[in-house]
This record gives C-alpha cells, structure tokens and sequence, in this order.
C-alpha cells in the first residue's frame, strides 16, 4: 500500500504565529485517516495548508510522487484533492443545483454519480433549485459533500463533518462516508467525536500544539483506554 | 426510521426560497408619491423618464464597481476615471466624424457613434487590465491602502485628461438622429433617453443572464460570496478578478460614453463628481448585487430628478438622505450579496 500523501517537517506560520511545528503525516492510498486532537493542535491548519489556503513556511507536502506545497490551491485542487471545510462553505446565493454544477469541473455531473449520491442525501433532490442558504445546518453538510464526491478524486480531506449536526444527520454521513470508503477513496478526516472516529477510520494521527505526536491503527487507539486518556484527554466512560 | 428517512422528514419543514421583491416596488412606490406634488401629469412623465434615462446611465457606470467591490473586497476609487477616460476617448473618435454626427442618416450616425463606443469600451478595459495588475494587485486585501492607491490613480489620470485636454469643456453633439423628442400627450420624451433607458436595460437583462445562465457567472456569484472556496474547487479566481475588472472599466467607459452625450460636453472632472454618485448607487443596492444596484440607480435618479424640480435647494442631499433611509431600513443594503 503506498503513501499518496506524505507531510514532511512541515511549519506554517499564520501571521506573526506559529502554528504548524514540522508536522510529519502520511495517509496511505484507499485507506481513512483520522487526524484527532484537541482544540488548537493544529488540525483544520494542517488541511488548509495540504490545500494551499495557508502557505506552508517550511517542510514539503507530496501528492504521490508530485511536490505540491508550492502550488496555488486551484493547482492543489486540479491535481485531485476534494476539500470539504469546516465551516461547509456552501454557496448561499446559488441553488444546490449550481452549487454542484461548479464543483463539477470537468463538465456535465454523472447522472448515475448524482443518483448515489441523492440515495444518501435526499433532501438535495428535493431542494434541487432552491437557494443553499434556506438549507438547514445538515443539508449543508450533505451538500458540502456532495460538492467533494460529484466528480472522481484522488484524496478527501475532510473537517470536522459532524460538528453539531443532530444524531440523525451523523448517522446519514457516517454512511455516506463508510459507502465512498468501500469504492476505494482516501481520506484525511479531522474529527472530534471520538465514536465516529472509531467507526470510519482505519488510521489515526493523534496532534497536540502543532505536531502529530502518535500514528497509528486507529483499532489500536480505540482499544487502549490510556493511550486515548493521555493524548487527547478522553474518558472511556464519556466518549465510547 | 433510518437516518435518511430523519434528514428528509427535518427537511420537509424547510422554507422555500423566498423571493424579496420588496425593493423592487421602491422605485415605483417613489414615483406614485412625487406624483401629487408636481403640479402635471406631463412633466411627471418627463421627469420620470428623465430620471429612468439618468439611472440607466449611472447603472451601468455602478454595475462593474458593485462587482469589483463584491467579487475582489477592493474599495476603487479610481473607478471615475474610467468614465473619464471612456468619454474622452469617444470625443476622440467622434469630433473627427463630426460631418456623419450631424448627418440626417442614421446611418451615418450609428457609424460613427458605434466605433466610439467600441474605442471607448475596449481603451478602458485594456486601462482597466494594467490598473488591475499595476496598482490594485499589490494592495489586495488592504483596504486603507487600496483608498489611498486608488484615490491617487484617480487625480493622477484626471491630471494627465487636464494635460492633454486642457481644463476646458469639450463639446460632444448628439448625432441627429438622437436629438429632438417624441411627443406622447403634452409630455416631451427626448429621444436619447429613451435610447438610454433601452441600453440600460439591454446591460442589465446581459448581466442578469452571465450570472445566472453561465459558469463564468455563477462563478462570480460563488466568488462574491467566498473566494477561498471558489479557489478550493479547483477555479484560478485571480483571471476572473482581472476579466471582471476590465468589464467593469468597459461599463465605466460605456456609461462615461452616454453620460457626455447626454450633457453634451465632455471635462476630466466628470470622473470625480460622477463618482460620489456611483458610490451611493453602489452602497444602497448592496456590495455585489447587480439588481440591487439596478433598483439603487433608479431611486437615486429619480429621486435627484424630483428633488431637483420640486425643492431645488434640497436636491444636492438627496442621494444621501435616500442613502441613510435605505441603510436604516436595510443596513446592509437592499441587496446584500456578500457579508463584507
């Protein structure tokens, strides 16, 4: 299994702070890998920096064999990475329609490719020509991803999907998620909540203060109850 | 009940996207209220032709800085010397042909007022490319300096028009054809502003269908709203910045073009003062809405027109009273697009 994105020492600085200390990831091809950590280590930086929106001050970012540290992020994107941010970033002006028309690059969406897609988020068929901001908080999230999966890519980063959407919601992209997972994708997905870590990653990067402080199997780190308690301050009795 | 079944059931309860259409009956509502207070029907007419004519001229000078402004955050205060500089490079083409201007053949007058526009248009996009990669690009994201910068763009080109022009009006006839007026009942409709009020709405109804018929369009919506994830799809934003500023710039020029043979004369200063104007345009309608800047222009016009014949000492405040009034109402605009 090769490693289609490796990190390497990579720093960034976001102003006159410092906020990546030479974070060293690799995220193997077909495979989830999870990038937990508290609030601040440095998770969300580490993405937008894979995706150029912070430059990279130090270090080298590989999309398989291709430098892309000191792309544009349009290049970075180009070259086959679906970004699914924080904070959704749907187009609110636009209907979902259009939202998905621009995330379809290449040209015409795959029908087949929007019938998946619609099997797990409905309510964008239904609201197929209204406006992205009348969607709830869920409906926008279903379509920020739908913007990343309407065209084949070869890496997903993905952050913090689930963050406070209603159980309901988390169980719709859970699936979705674990659907794409089975068709072969590769994926760096920041989360917080440690049980649906649990249930889609297959590796994990642990950050804490800018650096990815513990790699591994994301099996493993849900089976040791210390480790978990020692790098992210989980509780066992609280979070599983 | 599966997740999905939950999802669509929570959004069964979801409004649908409610059209306003609220700001769209201003100008109108603006015009049935000035109605009692001017004394005839007919002058009523004319002055709200006028002030239609007036408005489509300052729409379409607005038009490229609403999207200049809501696409690239960038204040261009050297959007007046684009007006300028389009009026005078028709002035340039067209006093040559001044024998075909005064022609009695349409003819001859479309030939020489469309080589004009077409001068005009593509000399302020081709200005509006180097002041875009020259002057704006170092300051984006920095709106002090982009003032400053911009404001000094401003006098240095009304300075240069002073140089080569000298500080005196030009004058810039109508061609024949536009001059005179129609007759319908008492009222007196000059010809040109009804060809105003058509080219006006020729722009807006061509914009309306960029943005929302084409990927270049919903690709400047996208980017008024947020650039970064327009970049993050895979879109170099910066060529659509520069595309957009120099269809802004051939807007300004095209609406600098109108404007002089509207007032029949040409100076540097036309730049400036329109400015203000464009800027009140621009704020009442909402950072980056080509129809809120539409519905902006005409209020302003119209209500400067009325003002003007009713309480002519009030006129010059009335752009701004209508200002804060919209902004009181609607702090950001009739038609916010972006949240900057």
């Amino acid at each position: 299994m090769s490693d289609l994105l490796t990190l390497s020492a990579v720093e960034t600085h976001i102003g006159r702070y410092h906020i990546l200390h030479g974070v060293e990831l690799t995220v193997p091809e077909g495979r989830t890998t999870m990038l937990l950590g508290r609030n601040g280590a440095g998770k969300t930086t580490t993405l937008r920096t894979i995706m150029g929106l912070w430059r990279a001050s130090a270090g080298e970012i590989r999309l398989g064999e291709k430098r892309i540290e000191a792309l544009a992020t349009p290049d970075i994107a180009r070259a086959g990475i679906g970004y699914v941010p924080e904070t959704m970033a749907v187009f609110s002006d636009l209907t979902v329609r259009e939202n998905l028309v621009l995330a379809a690059r290449e040209g015409a969406m795959d029908q087949a490719r929007l019938d998946w897609i619609f099997g797990f988020f409905p309510p964008l068929k239904k609201f197929w020509l209204s406006r992205a901001g009348t969607l709830s908080g869920g409906q926008k999230q279903m379509l920020s991803f739908a913007r990343a999966f309407i065209e084949e890519r070869k890496l997903l980063l993905i952050d913090e999907p689930t963050k406070g959407l209603a159980p309901a919601i988390i169980g719709a992209l859970i699936d979705c998620l674990k659907e794409v997972k089975r068709r072969g994708a590769t994926i760096l997905l920041v989360e917080q909540n440690f049980r649906v870590a649990q249930e889609i990653g297959d590796l994990v990067g642990v950050m804490d203060n800018g650096r990815v402080v513990h790699s591994g199997a994301m099996a493993e780190l849900a089976a040791d109850a210390m480790l978990q308690h020692r790098l992210l301050g989980l509780s066992l009795d609280t979070h599983q | 009940m599966s997740a999905q079944d939950s999802a669509t059931d929570a959004s069964a309860a979801l409004p649908k996207a409610r059209r306003d259409f609220l700001p769209l009956l201003l100008p109108v509502a603006l015009g049935l209220a000035a109605l009692p207070f001017i004394p005839s029907s007919s002058t009523w007419v004319t002055l709200t032709i006028a002030g239609l004519a007036m408005g489509m001229m300052i729409f379409i000078m607005a038009s490229g800085l609403t999207l200049i402004f809501g696409l690239m955050d960038v204040l261009n205060f050297g959007h007046g010397a684009f007006i300028a500089i389009g009026a005078y490079l028709a002035t340039l083409v067209l006093l040559p042909l001044g024998g075909w201007m005064q022609a009695d053949s349409i003819w001859l007058n479309l030939a020489a007022v469309v080589p004009a526009v077409i001068v005009a248009m593509a000399g302020t996009a081709v200005l509006g490319l180097a002041f875009e990669r020259v002057v704006i690009a170092p300051v984006y994201g920095q709106h002090l300096k982009q003032i400053l910068i911009t404001m000094g763009g401003m006098i240095v080109a009304e300075q240069i028009l002073y140089a080569l022009f000298g500080p005196q009006q030009i004058p810039l006839p109508l061609p024949t054809s536009l001059r005179g007026s129609f007759q319908i009942g008492e009222a007196a409709i000059e010809k040109y502003r009804v060809v105003c009020v058509v080219a006006g709405l020729v722009v807006f109804l061509s914009m309306l269908a960029i943005l929302n018929r084409t990927r270049i369009g919903l690709l400047i919506r996208a980017g008024v709203e947020n650039t970064e994830m327009v970049e993050a799809l895979g879109y170099r934003i910066t060529r659509l910045f520069v595309g957009v500023f120099m269809a802004g710039s051939a807007l300004a020029g095209l609406g600098g073009v109108m404007w002089g043979l509207y007032r029949e004369q040409v100076n540097a200063a036309m730049g400036g003062e329109l400015l203000v104007l464009v800027f009140i345009v621009v704020i009442i309608g909402g950072l980056g809405s080509v129809t809120g800047c539409f519905i902006g222009a005409l209020l302003v016009a119209l209500a400067t027109n009325y003002a003007g014949f009713l309480v002519p000492k009030l006129a010059l405040v009335t752009d701004i009273a209508l200002m804060v009034a919209v902004l009181l109402w609607r702090p950001r605009g009739l038609y916010p697009v972006t949240s900057r």
